[in-house]
């Protein structure tokens, strides 16, 4: 008899014009010891579940069937007691462990307050309790930092203290809701290797959410996929990854992109309409393709970027270097991938490349003229016109007050003001066709389409101008991993058919040996590393790229 | 403040000839031009200008045109009076403002709240010498148990008279106080209410539950702490707000302080006056604004830490 | 073009800000009442029974009569009269034309005055932003009642007694214009910062399009959603205090009465019985302001997308 049972759970959200339902008919069990991982995308309710178990939804959601069974008790029977098995029986973490923790008390105080709750402790011994608690989790001085406020800890440490916080009255079941989305990869590992040793240690039932496929092979023993509010498949996680047997499923595996090899394109299954053969592209006509020649389109030389803090004050103790002495070449027609953590510099690279900020040293080279030097805008725009970027959120990357066909005219109405409206149109719809989206979405507003079509449509508009170099700063990043896949076999199909040169710049280093010939490390603002593709990920030199890729979690581990 | 000083003193010699208000239209040009030299009014400007700085920190402001009488004189009369009106109002408001806005937080829906929050909107729709004149017709001229005009009989303490000392001072100090506060008080109850609904839906209130933390605490130990932090601001400027609205129900009630003087002073364009009271009233300002970084300091753990660990 | 208003009008239809207002009953209501207001001010010529201003129809003999339905009252002064038998409905007609003139002037004034600063210094920033902000925090510390006032006691001691009778109106528009404006350029301020760092702020940037297209084709639709919510409370504050100074005395002069100078002059009645004189003119100021409150207040819940 399994520990959890969430028996044809099924929950509503009464919204103001619609119900939306989010999960539908779950069944799903989780025994001690084990670690059980959802995985969906987003919409898919893996969260709502979570949420349903705890009887923590926000509102307007109801659970409106269905029932759960702990320990041989259905805890949905009674809705008030519930209360008593919150932090009790069941511990609960979220994503972001910034928001997670009430600024102005500190941490020694929050222990105090939910060991207090449930187990009868005088608070002598609850706050030696709460301190060894932190020491199982990993915090260094635990009686010093008892006193701190959450701000004092960084992002993975802060995640361990809430960790603690879940655990600190002994629960058997702990749900864990995208724990490590919001952490870097390094810190990433740590949080999941320290789950995975409190499962084992005291044998917990654990519920692992998350939308990272690597994750799920790296940590969990079973799996379930969701989607759309349905429960698409369960079984053990190397079956369901290595012989899908859902359709749906086969596709999410297959979007998943490899680490240990370089493909092609990626493998879409769930086709719409399109015959994967006919990939002729509209613009092509009108788009005046240069000879590649084996020349640096862009050079860039000891660039740095200092940001000051506030100001006035021009002491470099507020000051932060973003980028520090940064330099590489990037081949016309060929794929550059900017590789690093958060803080890396890699977004601050691509802004000053498409001059967006000038840097505070260094100089940008475009097809041998410094653009770094140019004051005079008639002259700037010259070279505007040939370097575009895309960005990571579809959502404010398009102006919600502008039809597509306005957003997609702006670039083209202002390099060439003497387009005549039936050109312009036709230029229009060749845009978006090329990006297979149809010709009616012009007259459409941005908040009618999805994340993947918003991303189409961004792309439309950096192609508007015909540029020579596309920045792409991480566009994918914010997809689901199966629009993600679409994405990325348009920005290649697009690359080859228009002779594009690309700057790929992202944190997710398996996308980016898909999509990139050559890669450069970073980190801190420092170049650490730039080599081929193939060279850098089977034979690294240096040591934080040997890092970055030991622990960056693999799909394909379930292998082992 | 430096800047108010300014704006005072170009006041004071800009607007209007201050010869011309002072004197009667009789006077001959030679005594007007005498009176000039012993004003040092032909002196040049920067001069003129720290000789005010430096009688206005002495509280030194002159003479006032219309009641011909030194304006330092009629401030220190009329202070007390406002300064004791402002104070209960401003206790008034911010007590049952915090009260009914935590209430109305935390019961979104209940009947009572939708009552509270319908009369709040009312009260800000209701101008503060309406409502004094509601009140005066309601208690005075109707059921007739509290003064409609005047401060009472008041007790001089040396520079200080108080009203709080005679039975007939507080009556009288009830209805305009009340009618100060009204305004005041809604807006505060918009305010927390609108801080409490946004806090009870962050990630560290449902992490609270999901610890199985009960309502109570959670309403009154996690939820008030937060939403008491922009509520300590809005108090200073709330003091402030008081103090100017004090114009409009001394006028009312004819309650003997500062606004009252204040408002006679535009009238009659006496400039005197008006410098003088925009120089306390900044005062008053930069006093409070003061006062609040303070408290702000020792209430918001995130602030204290920065400040230490710059210094350490 | 038709085709256009077509989609536009069904653009409206579909939105959720229209599902929100036919389902508000308070939103309906506040909007039928203000517009009833809006008309009668607008044409108060051909709505009001008489035109108060106009000495030849007044006699003193039909002072002071109280309203239609008490004792002495008469039924063609539906609301009874005032000392110099002035019908009262009338002059609160005249009156509240007075009142929205001024209140929406001073509105509008700040509004625009407060965009274009909050605008440009939210997106420009540095000292010009620096400037612009310490003279809006200044300016905020400083009640908008005290600010008007100065300006307009101010405005007394420069310009002539007779010149300012004249000009009271636009002085009033001013002083209250001016005081307001710090409200609207926090707003603006505060939403400019937010699109600013959107990405298709920047993407216009490196398509090269020049700054102040970016300010006005892109960045001011998208902030002028809270200013709206900002302008309505403001628009019922303004009403507000423009009454405040009218009936403090120092605001419209009283051969043109506002709202605010009818309820001063009836005030001094009060005491000997005559309720009405001041009372309507009371009421009808509560209602007008209310009604811009609630409808105000309704659009701040619709508008705001985290209380849902």
């Amino acid at each position: 008899m399994s520990f959890l049972k969430i028996d044809n759970l099924s929950v509503n959200y009464e919204m103001r014009r619609e119900t939306v339902h989010a999960a539908k008919n779950i069944n799903i069990d989780v025994n001690r010891g084990e670690i059980l991982g959802l995985v969906g995308e987003s919409g898919s309710g893996k969260s709502t579940v979570g949420n349903a178990v705890i009887n923590l939804l926000d509102e307007p959601g109801k659970i409106s069937n269905g029932s759960i069974i702990l320990d041989g008790i259905n805890i949905l029977a009674n809705p008030e007691n519930i209360i008593k098995y919150r932090g009790k029986k069941i511990g609960l973490i979220f994503q972001d462990p910034q928001t997670s923790l009430n600024p102005i008390l500190t941490i020694g105080e929050q222990l105090i307050e939910t060991i207090q709750t449930h187990l009868s402790l005088n608070t002598k011994d609850a706050k030696n309790k709460a301190i060894n608690l932190l020491k199982e989790v990993g915090i260094k001085d635990a009686e010093a930092r008892f006193n701190n406020y959450p701000h004092q800890f960084s992002g993975g440490m802060r995640q361990r203290v809430v960790i603690s916080l879940a655990l600190c009255c002994e629960p058997e079941l702990l749900i864990a809701d995208e724990p490590t989305t919001a952490l870097d990869v390094s810190i990433q590992s740590q949080i999941l290797d320290l789950i995975k040793r409190l499962t084992k240690e005291r044998n917990l039932a654990v519920i692992l959410i998350t939308h990272d496929m690597g994750v799920i092979a790296e940590t969990t023993g079973r799996v379930a996929v969701m989607k759309n509010g349905d429960l698409v498949e369960i079984g053990p996680t190397k079956e369901v990854l290595t012989k899908p047997q859902e359709i749906y499923t086969r596709s999410l595996v297959s979007s998943v992109p490899p680490t240990n090899k370089k493909i092609s394109r990626f493998k879409i299954i769930e086709k719409k309409n399109k015959n994967q053969s006919d990939t002729n592209i509209k613009i092509l006509n009108r788009w005046v393709k240069k000879e590649i020649s084996n020349q640096n389109l862009v050079q860039v030389k000891n660039l740095s970027k200092t940001f000051d803090d506030s100001f006035f004050t021009e002491s470099s103790k507020n000051s932060v270097m973003a980028v520090n002495d940064v330099s590489f070449n990037i081949k016309e027609g060929q794929s550059f991938g900017l590789v690093g953590e958060s803080g890396s510099g890699k977004s601050t690279i691509a802004k000053m490349i498409v001059n967006l900020f000038r840097p505070t040293s260094g100089d940008i080279y475009f097809d041998d003229v410094c653009i770094t030097k140019i004051k005079n805008n008639k002259e700037m725009m010259k070279f505007r016109k040939q370097i575009q970027m895309i960005f990571q959120d579809p959502y404010s990357s398009l102006n919600g007050r502008l039809k597509v066909k306005d957003i997609i005219s702006e670039p083209i109405k202002l390099h060439n003001p003497s387009v005549s409206s039936k050109d312009l149109n036709n230029y229009i719809y060749d845009l978006l066709e090329s990006v297979e989206l149809t010709q009616q979405s012009a007259e459409r507003y941005p908040h009618e389409f999805s994340g993947g079509q918003r991303q189409r449509i961004s792309i439309a508009r950096a192609l508007a101008t015909q540029p020579r170099l596309l920045v792409c700063d991480e566009p994918t990043s914010a997809l689901d991993v199966s629009i993600q896949a679409q994405i990325l076999n348009l920005l290649k199909d697009l690359q080859e058919q228009l002779n594009l040169t690309i700057l790929f710049i992202s944190h997710d280093l398996p996308v980016v040996r898909q999509m990139c010939d050559r890669i450069a490390v970073l980190k801190n603002g420092k170049l650490c590393e730039i080599s081929k593709t193939e060279e850098l990920f089977k034979n690294p030199s240096h040591n934080y790229t040997k890092e970055l890729l030991k622990l960056m979690p693999k799909i394909e581990s379930i292998y082992n | 403040m430096l800047i108010v000083a300014f704006v005072s003193f170009s006041l004071f010699n800009f607007v209007g000839d201050p010869i011309n208000n002072m004197v009667g239209e009789e006077t001959s040009d030679e005594e007007r031009a005498e009176l000039r030299e012993n004003l040092g009014l032909n002196d040049p400007v920067y001069v003129q200008f720290s000789r005010f700085v430096v009688n206005a920190s002495q509280g030194e402001f002159g003479i006032s045109y219309q009641l011909r009488r030194p304006v330092s004189e009629l401030i220190s009369e009329r202070l007390p009076a406002t300064l004791e009106l402002v104070i209960i109002s401003a206790l008034i408001a911010l007590v049952s403002g915090t009260l009914l806005g935590v209430y109305t937080g935390i019961n979104r829906k209940g009947f009572l709240s939708d009552i509270i929050l319908a009369v709040s909107l009312l009260g800000v729709s209701l101008p503060t010498f309406v409502i004094g004149i509601l009140f005066i017709y309601l208690f005075a001229v109707i059921l007739g148990i509290l003064p409609s005009f005047g401060r009472g009989e008041v007790v001089d303490l040396g520079f200080w008279s108080t009203g709080f000392l005679t039975i007939s001072g507080i009556k009288a100090i009830i209805l305009p106080s009340v009618t100060l506060s009204l305004f005041q008080m809604t807006y505060i109850i918009r305010l927390v209410r609108a801080e409490m609904m946004e806090i009870l839906q962050t990630d560290y209130i449902k992490f609270a539950r999901a610890r199985g933390i009960n309502e109570k605490s959670i309403h009154y130990k996690h939820a008030l702490k937060n939403g008491l932090i922009p509520v300590i601001t809005i108090a200073g400027i709330n003091i402030g707000t008081l103090i100017a609205f004090s114009i409009i129900t001394e006028t009312v009630f004819q309650w003997p302080g500062m606004g009252f003087l204040f408002i006679q002073a535009v009238k009659f364009v006496d400039i005197p006056i008006m410098s003088a009271y925009l120089v306390f009233i900044a005062f008053v300002f930069v006093m409070i604004n003061f006062i609040v970084d303070i408290l702000y300091y020792f209430i918001d753990p995130r602030i204290r830490v920065k400040a230490e660990a710059a210094n350490g | 073009m038709d085709n256009q208003g077509l989609t536009l009008l069904n653009r409206i239809k579909d939105s959720d800000i229209y599902f929100s207002f036919i389902k508000s009953p308070t939103a309906i209501v506040s909007t039928i009442i203000l517009l009833i207001i809006f008309f009668c001010s607008f044409f108060v010529e051909i709505v009001s029974p008489f035109n108060p201003f106009d000495p030849s129809s007044l006699s003193l003999m039909d002072a002071f009569t109280p309203p239609s339905w008490s004792e002495d009252g008469v039924a063609k002064f539906v609301l009874g009269t005032d000392g110099q038998g002035r019908d009262m409905l009338s002059t609160i007609l005249y009156g509240s034309r007075i009142s929205l003139i001024v209140g929406f002037s001073a509105i509008l004034f700040s509004l625009i005055l407060g965009v274009t600063l909050g605008l440009t210094s939210g997106y420009f920033g540095g000292k010009y932003e620096m400037i612009v902000m310490r003279l809006t925090d200044v300016q905020l510390t400083v009640p908008s009642i005290l600010m008007a006032l100065l300006v307009d006691g101010i405005a007394r001691g420069i310009i002539s007694k007779e010149l300012h009778d004249e000009m009271a109106i636009y002085v009033l528009i001013f002083a209250i214009g001016i005081s307001e404006w710090p409200q609207f350029a926090r707003v603006s301020r505060a939403a400019t910062l937010v699109e600013k760092n959107k990405d298709y702020v920047s993407a216009s940037t490196i398509i090269g399009v020049t700054n102040i297209i970016i300010m006005f084709k892109h960045i001011l639709p998208n902030i002028l959603r809270p200013v709206l919510v900002i302008g309505t409370i403001g628009l019922a504050l303004a009403i507000i205090a423009e009454s405040t100074l009218s009936f403090l005395g120092v605001g419209v002069p009283p051969t043109t009465p506002s709202l605010g100078t009818l309820i001063r002059i009836g005030n001094d009645f009060l005491f000997s019985g005559e309720w009405w004189i001041t009372f309507f003119p009371a009421i009808f100021l509560v209602i007008l302001a209310f009604s811009i409150n609630l409808l105000g207040d309704w659009m701040r819940d619709t508008l705001n997308p985290k209380l849902n």
